[in-house]
């Protein structure tokens, strides 16, 4: 297992994590049915606006949704930051996964480790977590 | 009366990985006691303690449920509903 992504996602994901921060971000990236391919970005808004919680507001998760089926693609990989912890699923992350076929996506933009950026994938099922390798293509 | 209810991933191991399945029900409550009726241990994963489970999302068209009664909220020929987990965390 793991995760192939273009290191203009990775820029932009940490970018965006920088610039919301002290809140969490969150977004999709998305890919054509049954790829597995990350294509295509798509940030989307924290309705929670907090630094230990994030959440798709319930509105914009349903457009989603429907986008992704009208365009046959799938939801390939659901990201987000923590803004003082380590790039690591939290309990509320397991909780809440709801999408097992998506790699999930942490970034960390905790200040103390600044520059350096941990960004890491894993596939939560079931409660179980597994980290996987992230492979950055030019 | 039959609605559309759509399915996510993560349910349908439930329905036999169907997508949209039909069910009947003149509220979200009827309609979720005729979803398990028919799919076994599928109304375990949308309510908890008698109440939607926070991780969940219903949809009856384009309107989250919460906004519309929640269990009580009122289903009607032509509707559709849809059933979405929640995208969130800490």
């Amino acid at each position: 297992m793991s995760l192939t992504i273009a290191r203009a996602f990775v820029d932009a994901i940490v970018e965006q994590s920088c610039a919301e921060y002290p809140d969490e971000c969150c977004g999709v990236i998305l890919g054509p049915v049954g790829s597995g391919k990350a294509e295509r970005l798509k940030p989307m808004v924290n309705a929670a606006h907090s630094p230990t919680f994030y959440e798709f507001d319930p509105k914009d998760l349903l457009a989603l949704y429907r986008e992704v089926d009208d365009r046959d693609e799938e939801i390939v990989v659901i990201y987000h930051s923590h803004t003082e912890t380590e790039a690591y699923p939290s309990r509320t992350d397991i909780a809440y996964a709801g999408e097992p076929g998506a790699h999930y996506v942490l970034v960390s933009s905790r200040k103390e480790i600044a520059p350096a950026i941990e960004f890491r994938s894993y596939r939560i099922i079931d409660g179980v977590v597994t980290e996987e390798e992230v492979s950055i293509t030019d | 009366m039959s609605i559309e209810v759509r399915i996510p991933t993560i349910l349908r191991p439930f329905t036999k990985d169907l997508k949209a399945v039909a069910a009947n029900g003149t509220s979200l409550t009827a309609l979720v006691s005729d979803l398990d009726a028919q799919y076994p241990g599928i109304g375990d994963r949308l309510l908890e303690n008698g109440a939607l489970r926070r991780f969940i999302n219903i949809y009856i068209n384009d309107e989250d449920v919460r906004f519309l009664g929640g269990l009580d909220a009122q289903i009607k020929d032509g509707d559709s509903v849809t059933i979405l987990p929640a995208v969130a965390g800490g």
